[in-house]
């Protein structure tokens, strides 16, 4: 298990976590207890093959963890393309990919802290992870114009994914208001993401 | 400062203006603005990703940082839309007359 969050101490968000009633390994024991994961009936599946939980009621502390895992889903993506491609266009995109999400994921911390919320794994951060690492492997394997597609394509229809689950999903389940905030303002930032990708996408045609 | 006086007088220039349009919650606002030619357009970036101020018609590219505040004075007439090159969704529209 991958652990997804920044910190070297093991913990979610280090001395903070430790207060918390929940460790890291304890949360870890108890997914499969989780209302979220026994109610994980309906998915939806997107262009990219991205799977989110569609019907499932997350609570505030799955809710930033689903949306801090997309994000860090992205920056990873930006340095495979920052690695492999030699596109002026794709390697600036992939600039913007990275600085943006850092920017909102390390919102996002600051505001699980000032809340006192411990991000809670569940199974839809799980999905996402896998699917992209199976992703990653998949364009490890392509160079030059056939992986520049491929990545971009691929953010187009991720950012899609991700932009439909905040939508439908994650912004109307999110019950305090600062998160929701947030997450509203992430989808703004994401659309945009979806359309610049567009844009790039649209010289590999 | 008399001389200034004079010539603003007798050439009837109108003192220019700075005008403000403030980048927050990816949107321009406001997203559409009436100016004249020499008016400064300063942008406000209150958001926490970093943004541009670009003008379709390629005349001007400005990236505003985030907390800063950058301008661009309006060199010529007509109407000019611009957007973010980052976030493609925001955009805004400047009608410049004489």
């Amino acid at each position: 298990m991958v652990t997804l969050w920044p910190n070297k101490s093991g913990n979610l968000f280090g001395a903070e976590a430790s207060k918390g009633p929940m460790t890291f390994a304890q949360q870890e024991g108890s997914m499969v207890s989780l209302r979220f994961a026994a109610t994980l009936a309906a998915v939806g599946l997107f262009a990219s093959g991205v799977v989110f939980a569609e019907d499932a009621k997350p609570n505030d502390a799955q809710i930033a963890h689903i949306a801090y895992t997309a994000g860090k889903i992205d920056i990873e993506a930006a340095d495979q393309a920052k690695q492999k491609s030699k596109n002026k266009e794709v390697l600036a995109f992939a600039a913007d990919m990275e600085r943006d999400h850092k920017a909102v994921n390390e919102k996002a911390l600051a505001l699980v802290k000032k809340l006192g919320v411990t991000p809670e794994d569940n199974d839809t951060s799980k999905s996402l992870s896998k699917q992209a690492a199976d992703k990653r492997a998949e364009l490890a394997k392509l160079n030059g114009k056939a992986f520049d597609k491929a990545y971009i394509d691929n953010e187009v229809a991720y950012h899609k994914a991700v932009d439909s689950a905040l939508q439908n999903t994650l912004i109307p389940d999110a019950s305090n208001a600062e998160l929701k905030d947030l997450l509203t303002t992430g989808l703004k930032i994401f659309q945009g993401h979806e359309q610049h990708a567009e844009h790039v996408a649209a010289e590999f045609k | 400062m008399l001389g200034a006086l004079i010539l603003v007088i007798t050439t009837g220039v109108v003192r220019a203006e700075t005008i403000q349009v403030k980048m927050e919650k990816l949107g321009f606002v406001p997203p559409e603005i009436t100016a004249h030619v020499g008016d400064t357009i300063e942008w406000v970036n209150s958001d926490f990703v970093v943004h541009t101020a670009t003008a379709r018609d390629g005349s001007w590219d400005v990236l505003i940082p985030v907390n800063a505040k950058k301008t661009v004075v309006l060199k010529a007439e007509g109407t000019v839309d611009y957007y973010c090159k980052f976030h493609p969704n925001m955009t805004g529209k400047i009608l410049v007359s004489k």
